[in-house]
């Protein structure tokens, strides 16, 4: 094993892959999410020895495994709770939580929910492709209603929840999306994921290639993308279509987006909504878009305050005391036997 | 203020040793005036014991039998184990504290009620359908009746309290009483009611009045002519500086103490609140300044998660619950067992199952922490036997969590969580010291590489370099720590995880005889909070002239490796515990014993005279 030290050269991509041989389906879309996290790795030359992947229980659970870092295989749903102990522990520690759409939305949903609502200083990368993929293709609950499955053979009843939604419900103040084919933006969004403080949200869109293939392809398909996706950036106009031609906008006196094309109309560029990452409300708004909406991709919210773990340890400096434990001890009435 | 009475006031009886009950309604404060009457009596040098015993009820309605809240204790020159079988002395505050607990005071008992309190409506809601204090229903017992309501409400008038406010100082009225009885101090008390109400010292000043106003109603000419000061001369113990502690104060000292003595920098208690274990929480959110970080976790399961996710990254991991939440931790407990993590898992047991009665006392989780696991999943327990042991098995589980890498669960109960005795304080310095080792050698470095001793993995910290590596809940190659699905291989690491276990007994104190011979006709064994009851029914057994020992096992799991051998050397062995036979039948499955057992499950401790009547029944 090799000692990382501060002269080390540059780290490559490889210099994060693990010596595991990697075990996802062939064609399984958590290959290229792989391949984004250690480019993301190297671009930050994050150190190998102060990173930890903390995963619960899945496909996407298997992620630590193959990377050079430290690494925690858990349990279904926990991974948020365990992550948030080491954090507690060592707040020096760059944890990224690696979780899938049952792992981080079913079992764990209500992990999920508090870590989010916390803000611990944590990457949540949760894999969503809409179905139970280690348990041989059950729906999932981001599945889309009427999904036929092993456990649902007349189709789903159940309507699914959006993962970004639900994560600025639970007060994540970092929500970003993006797809596991989309390697230059992917890349880019967990770079920003790991640069905000707190707890970062990014939902990646992932082709399960077994028991759910293409079930993204109306977004993702490459000749379905340009009008079925919106990638969002802060500062710049919400406007998407092969040539920038559509974009969205508030609908006069509603409180409701709408897709108009530049030229209709009268509409002109001044008609379209910029976007603002740190306004939550048109965080909501993006977040929510489904087709026939293009579904909006890149960081959603970004709203960064002090993370929980640093406020729990500037709250411990303020409890100030003698950490003596014989003072402790003897701190309330005593009395003494004589001998 | 003025210094009161010493019991050296002729006149005064002599005991050696005392029962006290203190009830009312859960609003009348009766813990604060058990606490508080403890804190005097363990100031004037006797040895005691107590028993809160309250409702699950936060607010039970007024005046209701269910709503009783309790505070018992015994105190002496004697050596006191037991908060006491009988009660001497009966305060009720109200009809339906007379009702529930007038059972356990002996006949020719006292029994000092508030006249006041018994009104029609109140009568009629404890199920009087007559006045007791006005038929003969209480001549069995001495009854000392005072209107304490308007007693108080007179001593308190000049502080211009509003007639609630003056009604909630009765308790310190019958406090003060008591006091004088017993010739204590109001000292503390006093110092007590001005921290407390510090910001309100009208309040302070009406307690206070209260207080010496019942002291005063003791010494003065109004004293009834049954109502006799007594001496309880102090007991005979070793020299030192005491203190009172609960089970639950010395389990968080204990846990600082052991985290100290390993050299951990830090501990991460991550908990749920449940009764009768939030206690922990709530004490160990003060200590801040000593490496301690608390967590309220958003369910019981986070809370192990948290607690092993500390662990795993260098801390000291602790976790707490009681029976319910254990059950919910049992996941996070595999994958600690599966990682070879030290993780302390403290079980205050109540009874059950489901959510049974939260508030009252059993044994009944021991299968649960040393079996109550999917697959073999073995871990070390320990229990404590008194609220002061609680330090010692602390520090114990520690130390045993750190030295052989695996997660350790500590069984108290509510009983002991609550119970309060006197303690020698130890000093930090003659405590046991244990530091452990992280791992920072890349150097032929597996996670799974095994100490040849102790069969314990390393411990490394996230944040060496060099030594990055995977773990997790999946089986593992024992020579490279990979996983592995190997048959083979999954049968050597079922043996190393059970063997770890099993070194452990190479690690601890032999079982010895508490009280007794190590041979003869009967033993009894117990462990965890029944201690008490057994000792003294064992004490007074052989002072009978009985031929019976008495064996505590603190070592659940596992056992001490002599215990097998001890236990065979007499021709009975009984097992009294609060469950329906669970040591017993884990002493008949590891040494195929014809072990007995004696069962109780009412939610409170065992007396003394049970235990003692069971010993007799079997004509040792």
């Amino acid at each position: 094993m090799t000692v990382t030290t501060i002269s080390d050269a540059q780290l490559a991509p490889k210099d994060y892959a693990s010596d595991q041989e990697v075990r996802w389906c062939p064609g399984c879309g958590d290959y290229a999410i792989l391949k984004a996290v250690q480019k993301a790795c190297a671009e930050l030359q994050v150190d190998r020895a102060r990173t930890v992947f903390v995963s619960g229980i899945g496909c996407a659970a298997r992620f630590p495994y193959y990377m050079s870092t430290y690494g925690f295989h858990t349990v279904h749903g926990r991974a948020p709770a365990i992550a948030t102990g080491i954090k507690l522990a060592n707040p020096e520690l760059d944890v990224w939580v690696m979780t899938g759409d049952g792992d981080g939305l079913s079992i764990g949903g209500n992990h999920m929910l508090h870590v989010l609502r916390r803000n611990v200083d944590l990457q949540i990368i949760l894999f969503n492709n809409e179905i139970y993929g280690l348990t041989k293709g059950q729906y999932s609950p981001t599945s889309r209603r009427g999904t036929r499955s092993p456990s649902t053979p007349l189709g789903s009843l159940e309507y699914p929840v959006s993962a970004c939604v639900f994560a600025l419900g639970a007060g994540a103040r970092f929500v970003a999306r993006s797809v596991d084919t989309l390697q230059s933006h992917l890349v880019g969004v967990l770079k920003r994921a790991r640069a905000h403080q707190g707890a970062s949200f990014v939902e990646i869109l992932q082709n399960c290639v077994v028991f759910n293939d293409a079930v993204f392809e109306h977004i993702t398909g490459k000749a379905e993308a340009p009008d079925a996706q919106i990638v969002v950036e802060h500062g710049q106009p919400l406007l998407f279509g092969k040539n920038k031609e559509k974009g969205l906008r508030l609908v006069p006196g509603k409180l409701e987006l709408e897709v108009v094309t530049l030229g209709d109309n009268g509409v002109t560029a001044a008609d379209i909504l910029v976007h603002d990452e740190t306004n939550r409300a048109l965080a909501q708004h993006l977040a929510a878009l489904e087709p026939p909406f293009p579904t909006a991709m890149g960081v959603l919210y970004c709203n960064p305050t002090l993370s929980y773990e640093r406020e729990v340890y500037a709250q411990g400096g303020a409890q100030k005391g003698p950490a003596d434990l014989d003072v402790l001890l003897r701190k309330e009435r005593t009395w003494v036997v004589e001998g | 203020m003025a210094s009161s009475t010493l019991p050296s006031s002729p006149g005064r009886e002599i005991r050696d040793s005392v029962v006290i009950r203190f009830a009312g309604d859960s609003g009348d404060g009766m813990q604060v005036t058990g606490t508080q009457f403890m804190l005097e009596t363990a100031l004037a040098g006797n040895d005691l014991s107590t028993f809160p015993d309250f409702p699950a009820e936060i607010r039970a309605p007024a005046g209701t039998t269910f709503g009783v809240s309790a505070f018992q204790i015994q105190f002496g020159a004697v050596d006191v184990m037991t908060p006491g079988d009988e009660v001497d002395v009966l305060v009720a505050m109200n009809p339906a504290a007379l009702t529930v607990e007038l059972k356990d005071l002996r006949v020719g008992g006292t029994i000092i009620v508030d006249s006041a309190a018994f009104n029609e409506r109140n009568l009629g809601k404890a199920g009087y359908a007559k006045n007791p204090l006005d038929d003969d229903s209480l001549a069995p017992y001495q009854l000392l009746k005072f209107d304490i309501t308007k007693l108080t409400a007179d001593a308190v008038k000049p502080h211009g309290l509003s007639s609630r406010e003056a009604h909630l100082c009765r308790n310190m009225w019958a406090l003060g009483l008591l006091l004088w009885m017993y010739g204590r101090e109001r000292t503390a008390t006093v110092e007590w009611l001005k921290q407390k109400f510090a910001k309100k010292p009208q309040i302070a000043d009406a307690n206070i009045a209260a207080l010496n106003a019942g002291h005063a109603f003791g010494e003065t000419a109004e004293m009834p002519e049954h109502l006799v000061g007594y001496v309880v001369p102090k007991a005979h113990v070793r020299p030192g500086r005491y203190r009172t502690v609960s089970g639950t104060e010395a389990l968080a000292w204990g846990l600082v103490a052991g985290m100290r003595a390993a050299g951990i920098e830090k501990l991460v208690f991550a908990g749920y609140p449940i009764t009768p274990a939030s206690a922990l929480l709530h004490t160990l959110a003060t200590m801040r300044q000593y490496g301690v970080v608390t967590f309220q976790a958003e369910d019981e399961i986070a809370a192990s998660g948290a607690a092993l996710g500390a662990a795993y990254a260098g801390a000291l991991g602790v976790t707490s619950s009681s029976g319910p939440g254990i059950a919910l931790k049992t996941e996070m407990l595999g994958l600690a067992i599966a990682t070879e993590l030290p993780l302390i898992v403290i079980d205050s047991q109540r009874a059950g199952p489901s959510t049974g009665m939260p508030t009252k006392t059993e044994q009944s989780d021991l299968f649960q922490a040393v079996h109550g696991r999917n697959a073999d999943a073995p871990l070390a327990v320990i229990a404590a036997a008194t609220a002061t042991d609680c330090f010692d098995v602390a520090i114990e589980a520690v130390r045993i969590a750190t030295k052989f890498m695996t997660p350790v669960i500590v069984l108290s109960d509510g009983y002991l969580a609550h119970a309060a005795e006197p303690w020698r304080i130890p000093v930090e310095a003659d405590l046991p010291r244990f530091p452990i080792a992280y791992r920072t050698d890349p150097e032929g470095f597996h996670p799974f590489l095994r100490d040849p001793r102790t069969l314990a993995r390393p411990w490394v910290r996230p944040g060496t370099p060099g030594l990055e590596h995977r773990i997790g809940g999946l089986e593992k190659d024992y020579d490279s720590g990979h996983i592995s699905y190997d048959p083979d291989n999954h049968a050597r690491m079922t043996e190393a995880r059970a063997d770890k276990i099993a070194g452990i007994a190479r690690d601890i104190p032999l079982q010895t005889a508490t009280l007794g011979e190590e041979h003869g006709a009967l033993a009894l064994v117990g462990w965890g909070s029944t201690f008490g009851p057994i000792h003294q029914a064992v004490r007074i057994a052989r002072e009978e002239g009985r031929d019976v020992a008495h064996i505590h096992v603190r070592y659940m799991s596992p056992f001490p490796r002599n215990l097998g051998d001890l236990l065979k050397r007499y021709d009975r062995i009984l097992v009294p515990e609060m469950n329906h036979g669970q040591l017993v039948r884990l002493l008949r499955a590891e040494y195929l014993i014809p072990a007995e057992g004696l069962s109780k499950v009412t939610g409170k401790p065992f007396k003394v005279t049970e235990v003692l009547d069971a010993i007799r029944g079997t004509k040792a």
